[in-house]
């Protein structure tokens, strides 16, 4: 994995005295609780409802073993003992001491972490696939490109006061396991009309209150390229996009507004001036950001099947939370985050701990942070898979759910954020309640649920194969529920059903939607391939006909 | 009360007026040597103004497109952006167009809503001066040497220095 020159590291240090002044003449009333927000929001700290909440970026869910032990540590001393991963890649506190935060930063400094960016409407944390460089179906590994752009976004002076936040994925294999097609920027690693490697640029995709699927700027960009592209598109951007009213300062809107057409020409005009003088990638700048992904030192094995022979437990567990490898005798194992009674993506400090021991043991001193809130051990010996199952079914971590309809995804809701119109995490509790008879949940196969407390959609409910939005109804939570959602390379949008529902409510609609999955699926078919097929209507019609008994 | 403002990094009183307080000061037969008008007063007043060895600056407000001075830009010794409130950002691109596209060598000032904290990010784009508030002004010159690394090539124009280019193929030591 990457790591800090002296050059990041006294870059991460003279951020982390920045903003320790700030926080002083904050606390000192030399700064307005206004400009203090603008402030503070550039390194991760929100004021939430009960508490600051701190976001520390986990730059393309890339974590050592020291990092995740750090983490952990910071858990125990400076907040309630757990953390709560996101759906970008990062790790939220929510319960720190506002004046403990340049402590926090500080000692995420040490181990070459901060929270710079991860709020506010700048460059956010640049994501990507979880299983960058492990996967089969992978053209390139994504992550050297997503240091480039962490990089070059990091303190970048043009793009700090930007109309609106604004988020870039990167992918590089067939699948798309980052969400890219719902980010401000998507780039996807593709190979040219000669064979040669390049980017295919899309925009203007995003979730929030305007669901919109990103489109394609450019079919493909040189590799040398990318930043200057970047900079082109940020700056029409920053120019151009609106800021007279949030809820229209996305550059989704401004690319729809303009029109696809219109963003490009505008895009490439710009492009045009500054290519030549603009960053520009050269092979031995890439080649080094290359070296610091090499593979770990493999041992030569077959391919096994460790399942065989074993209890029906493991070989459930080793189907479903674990991956395939592009090495022979290698798997990409899950650590689930969607224990039935806690708070999707949430892990104590001791878990923390635990992980990064594991990760020493079976990983190559590795853990990465996935868009579904879950960690994962990229390279697994699949020899070695049972006894690590042992070890993490002991700590919690080996529900075996990964990809089924219990793993959820799920931002904090009412019960942290300030945003929130309703509760996300009891609603996730009583799905899970409902639907805790694992034969069933295979039986269903691939289902995605996804549920945000409010339209600024962190749990991205708009691509949820189902999707669950909580909305205020005179002050009780209530929840409007969509299907037919979903985030990878066929990425669209969910359609609502009908009226909302009421909390108690949620599990038995999701009940009759599945009813009519299994009554009408054909063989294979996935549960969002049959709500294309067969469109909203049966659905709606199923959930409506009788009214759930109390 | 005069107008002080941090220049080149050195804090000074401003020998700029704008036009509208040099139509104050005019009355007295003292006209100002050097006046900032607004777009419009360069549009429909600009006789009134030149000639006399008088020197011209000009504000850009945050909508208005820096190809708009395509033909004038000479005219302008000093070049203003005004950065309408504490989310305004526009002006950094607006900066980075004229030093680097337009290569406009005059002094290029920050005004309107300009804290320390943004100074340094605006120095980056080209900003040389920066109209201050009076509690800001003290701290604002270290505000000007926050970081001594970039990651991303920028005209550092209103630095004292290039900052050194923080390569992704070299490892230097800091």
């Amino acid at each position: 994995m990457y790591r800090y020159d002296a050059v990041d590291k006294t870059l991460v240090s003279e951020r982390v005295a920045q903003f320790r002044d700030q926080t002083r003449r904050f606390l000192a009333g030399e700064l307005s609780e206004d400009e203090f927000r603008l402030l503070r929001l550039r390194n991760g700290l929100y004021i939430q409802r009960h508490a600051p909440m701190l976001r520390v970026a986990i730059p393309y869910g890339l974590l050592s073993s020291n990092q995740l032990r750090a983490l952990g540590s910071i858990a125990r001393r400076y907040d309630r003992g757990y953390g709560h991963v996101t759906t970008r890649q990062n790790i939220q506190f929510n319960w720190p001491k506002l004046e403990q935060v340049p402590d926090i930063l500080a000692e995420l400094a040490e181990v070459e972490m901060h929270a710079i960016q991860t709020s506010g409407n700048c460059i956010r944390n640049t994501t990507s696939d979880h299983l960058a460089g492990v996967t089969p179906d992978e053209i390139e590994d994504p992550r050297p490109w997503c240091e480039l752009i962490r990089q070059w976004s990091t303190f970048h002076p043009e793009f700090t006061y930007l109309p609106r936040k604004f988020k870039i994925a990167v992918t590089g294999a067939a699948k798309d396991r980052a969400a890219s097609l719902v980010h401000d920027v998507g780039v996807h690693i593709v190979r040219g009309p000669a064979g040669e490697l390049g980017f295919e640029i899309l925009a203007g995709g995003g979730l929030g209150r305007t669901p919109i699927i990103g489109q394609v700027v450019r079919e493909f960009l040189p590799r040398e390229h990318l930043l200057s592209y970047l900079e082109a598109i940020l700056r029409i951007y920053n120019l151009e996009g609106r800021r007279d009213n949030l809820q229209k300062a996305r550059i989704k809107i401004l690319v729809r507004t303009l029109g696809i057409e219109e963003f490009r020409r505008r895009v490439e005009a710009e492009w045009q001036l500054i290519r030549g003088a603009g960053p520009k990638v050269d092979d031995a700048q890439i080649t080094r950001l290359k070296s610091f992904f090499d593979p770990p030192a493999y041992r030569k094995l077959a391919d096994i099947e460790p399942a065989t022979a074993k209890s029906a437990a493991f070989q459930a567990w080793y189907r479903y939370n674990t991956a395939a490898h592009k090495v022979p005798g290698y798997r990409a194992v899950y650590v689930s985050l969607k224990k039935h009674d806690v708070a999707p993506g949430d892990i104590t400090d001791s878990q923390m701990e635990l992980v990064a021991d594991l990760a020493d043991r079976y990983g190559f001193g590795e853990v990465r942070v996935s868009h579904t809130q879950n960690l994962l051990l990229a390279d697994v010996e699949q020899g070695a898979a049972f006894d690590l199952w042992l070890e993490l079914e002991k700590a919690g971590l080996a529900t075996p759910n990964i990809g089924t309809l219990t793993d959820m995804i799920c931002c904090p809701g009412l019960d942290f954020c300030s945003l929130a119109n309703a509760g996300s995490i009891d609603v996730a509790k009583l799905i899970n309640q409902r639907f805790d008879d694992y034969d069933y949940l295979y039986d269903l196969g691939e289902l995605e649920i996804k549920m945000s407390g409010c339209m600024n959609a962190c749990g991205h409910h708009h691509v949820g194969h189902i999707g669950i939005l909580g909305v205020d109804k005179s002050g009780e939570e209530w929840y409007q529920i969509t299907i037919g959602g979903a985030a990878g390379v066929d990425a669209s949008l969910g359609h609502v059903i009908g009226p909302s529902v009421k909390k108690a409510d949620v599990a038995e609609t999701i009940a009759r939607l599945l009813e009519i999955y299994v009554e009408q699926r054909r063989p294979e078919e996935r549960f969002l391939d049959t709500v294309r097929r067969l469109g909203v209507k049966p659905f709606k019609e199923r959930v409506y006909a009788a009214p759930i008994a109390a | 009360m005069p107008r002080r403002l941090l220049r080149d990094g050195q804090i000074i009183v401003d020998d700029w007026s704008y036009a509208a307080e040099a139509e104050g000061a005019g009355a007295e037969g003292t006209a100002p040597r050097a006046v900032i008008l607004s777009v419009e007063q360069w549009q429909n007043e600009r006789d009134k103004w030149s000639g006399g060895g008088r020197r011209l600056g000009l504000v850009l407000l945050p909508a208005h497109k820096v190809e708009l001075l395509a033909a004038d830009i000479s005219r302008f010794d000093l070049i203003a952006a005004e950065f309408s409130g504490p989310g305004e950002g526009r002006g950094y691109s607006q900066a980075r167009v004229l030093r680097e596209q337009w290569n406009f060598k005059g002094e290029l000032r920050a005004t309107g809503y300009v804290r320390r904290d943004q100074l340094f990010f605006m120095a980056r784009c080209g900003f040389n001066s920066f109209e201050l508030p009076d509690a800001d002004i003290a701290g604002a010159h270290a505000a000007l040497s926050t970081f001594s690394w970039a990651y991303q090539p920028s005209n550092d124009a209103g630095l004292a220095v290039t900052l050194p280019l923080r390569r992704p193929d070299t490892t230097a030591s800091a």
